[in-house]
């Protein structure tokens, strides 16, 4: 008989009486201090209901709402009826009505009397934790908080302010240094019992009084003062959301919670039914003195908490529709535009897709229908190609084809004629590597055989389109991987680009490239752009070309070699 | 938002409501078990018309699920629904006659109902072929969701409706009553699906699935909405304002997170395209009681005598709500 349980109840008073019949069974002593909001006579068939059980006891109620000193005043009361209506109890563990001892009783007695003098406290100056919810934390013990944070939010707040504008600061009782810490501890007699009959008792309660959250402060920091050996930790399993709430257990936690070793955990859904009858009827015989590992419960939780406040990158859906800038991550993965490649080189998607074993697509935003790799009509997550339907939502067709190939890196053809390919969002999007050889929209026409009026006329169209795409591509707010030749200039020595684009592509092959793109027959092409300088239209994004061929007493210039080595 | 929008939409919201007062004489109470409904009972609503059929099933996955009464309005059947659900002990049925179109698509006389019952209590407003997925829905019952909703503050809960179809046609495995209508369509779009604002409601709105697809590929526009906000703590100064997409106040359409996380939040499994399918079409095409002058029901119509799939290759073929959250179709949030 050397740990007495403290209980706080406040609901599910059923649970409550089957885990502390739990205890006394395993010849542990319970002080019960029930919330002074239940009602009278639900109170009294509670206390009937334990009545044959001489060492469990009821002290005094206070009324505990969140956040308030009640919760502090309530521990207070049954730990002083605790100490002395059981002069044996050495440790004094604080537990709540959700709370579930998961290990044979015996092993948390064992463990305790195997380390006497330690008190487990989770306890830490207020500087060095993370969990503020509310954005406080040296001010919960400099402010004064009489309002109810749950209940008078408003008023809360509003006082907050008032103090802070006139720089109002408490003194904090000399001797103290503010520390905080999960409310659930297990103190030794010696301890708890300096901290309630300390002489400066009184000063003490009246400052934390109107502390915020004392219940995690008050013993957290009072233990400080007369403790020898703390074990900075809770023997209490219990996880916080980013709200501050407890996670809640399940019955499908019941594994986890039986590979935790912890000795007791919360909170537990009232319901949990599995997971009550599970802990509470004493295993026998399973006696193993591990230590508490909930690293495993740990890493669920903590994923839980991120997903609701990070989400996964590149995801639109119905509970996560991120505002500009907020997506961590505008898309879910890596992928490559290629604007002119395929104009310029007559079989780059088929080389492309040999080259670099990605999904290669053609023109997605072409404007009779994406053009989806291997003219597939649909393609993943059931996307159609009706251009309709892409253009009533371009980013979204965009992020969802980019989310439904998780995986496989897309690559996908894109011109001056793709007017509805969403530009802003590609050029922001740090997963998008963009690669243009501007100009090259005129190779198509120079190959044509339209009427040159007609021509023209489609030229200056173009131009002026992909001048307007060029213009958000190198605006300063791009994010994207961007990289722009003007078309002289890509084909003076086209392998070089084209291997650091792949090589950044980072996909499998570290050779390097051995086997070029055709490239398309550009003969005359000087004198097709000249021929449209002449109709009074000029050409300009695809750089400079000479008008001619090399005068007859020029050499012609050995063609570069593809190979680059 | 300003002060005027605001008053505009809590006028809009009273206009509902009092015409959902003046809709109440349109329903006859015929089986009226509303005295059993205890203070913590989650609720089911539910209109419906001609779906004896499904109601077996039904009924029985939402008792599994852990609803405690049901309060339906029988849109004036005539294939013995009204007495089959007469019989249920935990159901109480209204019948009308009049207009499913007049009453705004049921949605006046479910929110009387709910103004005079739900007050207080988690309520949930599905379809007879709508059924509920939330997260861990395999091993937890509703109320685990509904106390955690508590326990988090959060007042609705969205679940996106996601159309199923069966692989062929849609007439070639005939529905059984008390069978699972997802044991033939078992298979959907994965992720075709696509969002924007309503900077009015502030509710998302959402469009795509084999509807879009396969009806509506060259007017998206036009396609139906496939947002759902079906749970709700319901108080009785609430008012859903359009099928259950939205609601006001508008609060309650944030279902959402907009800075980057994620909500938890559930799918509406929706088993429409069963066998039964064909006949209701033709018959909803002839009584012209639906949305936008039955559009939807002109496009099924003229789709389906091509005898359309709505199976194609990349269609997913369901296996449970894990499979729909690595999807990116629903979110655990931070339930865990």
């Amino acid at each position: 008989m050397s740990v007495g349980i403290v209980m706080l109840v406040h609901t599910a008073l059923d649970r409550a009486e089957q885990v502390a019949r739990h205890w006394s069974v395993a010849g542990c002593p319970v002080v019960i201090h029930v919330d002074s909001n239940v009602r009278r006579s639900t109170y009294n068939d509670f206390v009937r209901a334990l009545s044959d059980i001489e060492t469990v006891k009821f002290c005094a109620r206070h009324r505990c709402d969140w956040g308030a000193w009640g919760l502090v005043a309530g521990s207070q009361s049954a730990s002083e009826l605790m100490l002395s209506e059981f002069p044996e109890v050495r440790h004094v563990y604080l537990s709540s009505g959700s709370c579930v001892p998961l290990r044979p009783v015996q092993e948390l007695i064992d463990y305790l009397a195997a380390r006497p003098r330690t008190d487990f406290i989770e306890s830490a100056t207020t500087a060095d934790v993370p969990w503020t919810v509310g954005g406080l934390s040296d001010e919960r013990f400099t402010l004064r908080f009489p309002f109810s944070w749950k209940k008078q939010r408003y008023l809360f707040d509003r006082y907050v302010e008032f103090q802070r504008f006139l720089g109002l600061k408490r003194k904090i009782p000399p001797g103290i240094v503010p520390h905080m810490g999960s409310q659930w501890w297990c103190l030794t007699r010696q301890t708890l019992s300096a901290i309630l009959q300390d002489p400066e008792r009184e000063t003490y309660d009246t400052y934390f009084r109107r502390v915020w959250i004392p219940d995690e402060s008050y013993f957290q920091s009072l233990a400080r003062l007369y403790s020898t050996n703390i074990e900075s930790r809770s023997l209490t399993l219990s996880k916080f959301d980013f709200q501050g709430k407890p996670h809640i257990f399940y019955d499908d936690h019941l594994q986890l919670l039986r590979r935790s070793d912890c000795f007791v955990a919360r909170k537990f859904w009232p319901r949990a039914d599995k997971l009550y009858r599970a802990f509470l009827s004493d295993p026998d015989g399973a006696v193993k003195m591990a230590e508490p590992n909930p690293a495993k419960i740990d890493r669920i939780f903590a994923k839980a908490v991120e997903r609701r406040t990070r989400g996964r990158p590149g995801l639109f859906m119905q509970s996560r529709f991120p505002n500009d800038g907020w997506e961590n991550g505008v898309t879910c993965g890596r992928y490559s535009v290629f604007q002119g490649f395929s104009d310029v080189f007559e079989d780059f998607e088929t080389w492309l897709a040999k080259a670099t074993g990605t999904q290669v697509h053609g023109h997605l935003f072409h404007p009779a229908h994406a053009e989806y790799a291997d003219g597939q009509k649909v393609i993943n997550g059931a996307m159609q190609d009706s251009a309709a339907s892409r253009d009533y939502n371009p980013i979204a067709f965009l992020a969802n084809l980019v989310w439904n190939t998780r995986g496989e890196r897309q690559c996908f053809q894109l011109g001056p004629d793709d007017e509805t390919a969403p530009m802003w969002f590609l050029s922001r999007d740090p997963n998008a590597q963009i690669s243009v050889i501007s100009g090259a929209w005129s190779v198509p026409l120079f190959k044509s055989n339209c009427n040159f009026a007609e021509l023209r006329s489609e030229a200056a169209r173009l131009q002026k389109l992909e001048a307007d795409q060029l213009d958000v591509l190198r605006s300063p707010y791009t994010k994207a991987r961007i990289r722009i030749w003007t078309m002289a200039e890509f084909i003076e020595a086209p392998m070089e680009p084209l291997q650091s684009i792949i090589d950044e592509m980072g996909q499998h092959s570290l050779r390097r490239l051995s086997e070029a793109p055709k490239m398309a027959d550009l003969t005359g092409f000087g004198q097709f752009l000249q021929n449209l300088k002449n109709q009074g239209m000029h050409p300009y994004l695809m750089g400079d070309f000479p008008v001619s061929p090399p005068g007859m007493n020029q050499q012609n210039p050995p063609r570069k070699p593809y190979l680059v080595q | 938002m300003g002060f005027w929008t605001s008053y505009r939409l809590r006028l809009q919201r009273r206009r509902w409501l009092v015409r959902a007062i003046r809709k109440r004489r349109e329903l006859n109470g015929i089986a009226d078990r509303t005295s059993a409904i205890k203070k913590s009972d989650i609720l089911l609503f539910s209109t419906l018309r001609n779906e004896h059929v499904r109601l077996p099933f039904f009924l029985k996955y939402y008792r599994d699920q852990g609803v405690d009464h049901f309060l339906i309005v029988d849109n004036d059947s005539n294939d013995g629904s009204l007495e089959y659900l007469a019989d249920q002990p935990d159901v109480s049925v209204w019948h009308t006659r009049k207009g499913y179109k007049r009453s705004r698509f049921g949605v006046d006389w479910l929110n009387w109902l709910q103004l005079r019952y739900a007050h207080g209590h988690w309520c949930l407003t599905v379809d007879p072929d709508e059924f509920l997925i939330y997260p861990f829905c395999d091993t937890r019952p509703l109320r685990a969701l509904t106390d955690w909703l508590d326990a988090s503050s959060i007042k609705s809960f969205s679940a996106m409706l996601l159309d199923m179809y069966p692989k062929g046609r849609i007439d070639e495995q005939p529905y059984q009553p008390g069978q699972n209508p997802l044991e033939i369509a078992s298979w959907f779009d994965s992720g075709n699906y696509t969002m924007d604002r309503n900077p009015l409601y502030g509710n998302l709105w959402i469009q795509g699935g084999p509807r879009s697809r396969v009806f509506f590929p060259s007017e998206p526009e036009k396609a139906p909405a496939l947002n759902k906000i079906p749970l709700v703590k319901w108080n009785r100064r609430y008012a859903y304002v359009s099928s259950t997409h939205m609601l006001l106040p508008r609060g309650l359409n944030q279902v959402y997170d907009e800075w980057g996380g994620e909500k938890a939040s559930g799918i509406l499994l929706h088993t429409k395209f069963l066998d039964t399918f064909t006949d209701k079409a033709a018959e909803e095409l002839h009584r012209k009681q639906h949305y936008a002058a039955s559009v939807e029901y002109v496009a099924y119509a003229e789709a389906l005598k091509d005898d359309p799939e709505l199976w194609c290759k990349w269609s997913e073929k369901y296996i449970n709500w894990r499979q729909l959250e690595i999807l990116g179709l629903m979110s655990k949030g931070n339930w865990a």
